[in-house]
């Protein structure tokens, strides 16, 4: 290869100048939150519920109600993205119009900003079905928005099961649905947690879409129909009107802190995946 | 989370024989109380289409009336804002979403995609790893912390060196580009690594250096990548609520400079949702609908020519 010139010198420097700037963005974001969070940070603040809107006390009730929207949607999306993953993959016919069709949904979904959702879930569960600013209403709205992403990472992990798995099962005499049952969905099961994991994620940070379905009530929600303010919404309001930086500091920490475990988490699901084919 | 539908279906397009139920032939054991399986299935499946359906009907049934009434090019392009006077014109926000979400690229398209090249073509593996996992965190802090950064630190940057309230364009595309990086990166690498070995190989042969190979050849040659990658970047920017409202002022004026305050679409909506009665809300869900047309449009077109596009390259 002939030696760079001075040129292509300069270009690498950009190129890592690049990579540099990049880091230092998340590190400033993160450094910045987690520092000025973590003082605030105590089991007082965790277990104790919020009082005058959110200027005291700690956010306890934000928290479970974070914690039931996320179960909540979970419980719907997991069972019906995963159902429809093995189905697009196990089941339907290559060049079928009926997959084409559910996969471009999936991803047009995908797509749609939070905000729209939020709408739709607001004039859906609330108005149309009655079901009021509630943690159903939150976490059936929710539940949607996390649906691609589910039956996409299992669509994945379904895809890199390999082929011998299905050709010895079937060859002992199990049937279509005991292979798929037995041998793929537990070998894909590393990919489907991942995607599990990162829709709590996006769960966890969802504001819009939950500040129009599941309301802003700081209560501690009692039943599936009572609204309900997650860490999120709660994090805005703090901060938007004003009520208590050093408690929306609070806050932002405890978000960050589940998203890097998140992440982390997810992290490690992918690498068991993709040991899997080797 | 970004989508990566190209990556996705390029995978499946290089024949994984066993996909799309191609591996279990006609001779493959299904067992009579297994055929409700498949019914079950296929009706979980299509929830994702009666989904969409009951999204775009609610939608359209709760906003097209007022856009109806008040003629859609007025609704889109009168510049009033006004609801307790029954004017809704969304000029305003209309400038403002395209402002901000043009900020946004103009930095994070070339950032983004040197990045990506870095991360494709020169960085040494455990470089690339690293820097891929920042990547996936960036993509993974929701966008109300983003807000909340902006609002704690970008504003009144922006207010103590360049003057005005801080609440602007500006900070909105500062926080709106940071975002849309991880979707430009990912996508557009992929698309870069996707190019043919030979391509660079022959390149190279010829007597070309690197970079001369990565310029002419490979980033020509990712081009339609790129393109989904800017699109889809757009698009995100477009539809992203939460930070921009905490940024950019939310005043309904047409912004004047970059330092002007602006309310965005998305950001209407958030705002006045909460008390919104009667044409006041129809007004907010015909503002969404107005969105939702836009991004649906613009996904569906990146989706399908992307499919069409690999059709094409694997002929």
């Amino acid at each position: 290869m002939p030696t760079a010139n001075y040129g292509e010198k300069v270009m690498t420097l950009v190129f890592w100048l690049a990579a540099f700037l990049i880091t230092a963005i998340l590190a400033v974001i993160i450094g910045y939150i987690v520092v000025k969070g973590f003082s605030v940070l105590s089991l007082d603040f965790i277990f104790t519920p919020p009082s005058r809107a959110g200027k005291e006390g700690g956010i306890s009730t934000t928290i479970v109600s974070t914690l039931y929207l996320v179960l909540g949607s979970l419980l719907i999306a997991v069972p019906v993205g995963v159902a429809s993953a093995v189905y697009l993959e196990e089941y339907a016919r290559k060049n079928s119009r009926f997959a084409y069709i559910v996969n471009l949904t999936a991803e047009t979904l995908a797509g749609i900003p939070s905000i729209v959702f939020g709408l739709f879930g607001f004039v859906f569960f609330v108005i149309f079905l009655g079901w009021g600013w509630s943690i159903l209403s939150g976490a059936m709205t929710m539940a949607i928005m996390i649906l691609p992403t589910i039956t996409r990472t299992s669509q994945e992990a379904i895809l890199a099961v390999p082929r011998e798995y299905r050709e010895n099962s079937l060859a002992l005499g199990a049937s279509k649905w005991q292979t798929i049952r037995k041998i793929v969905l537990p070998s894909a099961l590393p990919g489907i947690a991942t995607g599990i994991i990162l829709s709590i994620g996006r769960a966890v940070g969802e504001t819009a879409a939950l500040l129009l379905t599941a309301g802003s009530s700081l209560g501690m929600p009692m039943s599936i129909t009572d609204p309900a303010r997650t860490m999120a919404v709660h994090l805005y309001i703090l901060a938007m009107e004003g009520i208590s930086l050093e408690r929306a500091f609070g806050t932002a920490f405890v978000i960050i802190v589940l998203i890097l475990i998140i992440n982390y988490a997810a992290h490690y699901g992918m690498r068991r995946l993709s040991a899997l084919g080797r | 989370m970004a989508n990566y539908p190209i990556v996705q279906n390029k995978e499946k397009a290089r024949g994984n024989v066993f996909s799309a139920g191609g591996f279990y032939g006609r001779k493959t054991p299904v067992r009579g109380k297994e055929l409700w399986v498949e019914k079950v299935l296929m009706l979980s499946a299509s929830l994702f289409i009666l989904a969409i359906l009951l999204i775009t009907l609610f939608i359209f049934a709760k906003g097209i009336p007022l856009i109806a009434k008040t003629g859609l090019t007025d609704f889109i392009f009168n510049t009033e804002w006004n609801p307790t006077k029954n004017k809704f014109g969304i000029g305003t926000m209309l400038v403002g979403s395209l402002a901000v979400t043009l900020g946004a690229l103009l930095w994070a398209v070339p950032l983004g995609l040197i990045t990506a090249i870095f991360m494709a073509e020169i960085a040494p593996v455990k470089v690339r790893d690293v820097l891929g996992s920042f990547i996936e965190l960036l993509a993974g802090i929701p966008s109300v912390v983003y807000g909340f950064f902006g609002l704690i630190v970008v504003v009144p940057f922006i207010r103590d060196n360049l003057g005005g309230s801080g609440m602007s364009i500006l900070a909105g595309a500062v926080i709106l580009g940071i975002m849309i990086l991880p979707t430009i990166i990912n996508i557009s690498r992929d698309a870069i690594r996707a190019v043919p070995e030979e391509y660079k190989i022959n390149s190279l042969a010829l007597g070309a250096t690197h970079y001369q190979s990565i310029w002419r050849i490979i980033v020509p040659a990712a081009r339609s990548g790129i393109i989904t990658a800017v699109v889809l970047g757009m698009g995100r920017a477009i539809g992203e609520t939460m930070a921009v409202v905490m940024v950019t002022g939310n005043a309904t004026i047409i912004p004047d400079s970059i330092l002007s305050p602006v309310r965005t679409m998305t950001s209407n909506i958030v705002l006045e949702m909460g008390y919104a009665a009667g044409d006041h809300q129809a007004a907010l869900f015909a503002t969404g609908t107005v969105l939702f047309v836009f991004i649906v449009l613009l996904n569906l077109i990146i989706n399908i020519s992307a499919k069409a596009g690999i059709k094409n390259a694997h002929r």
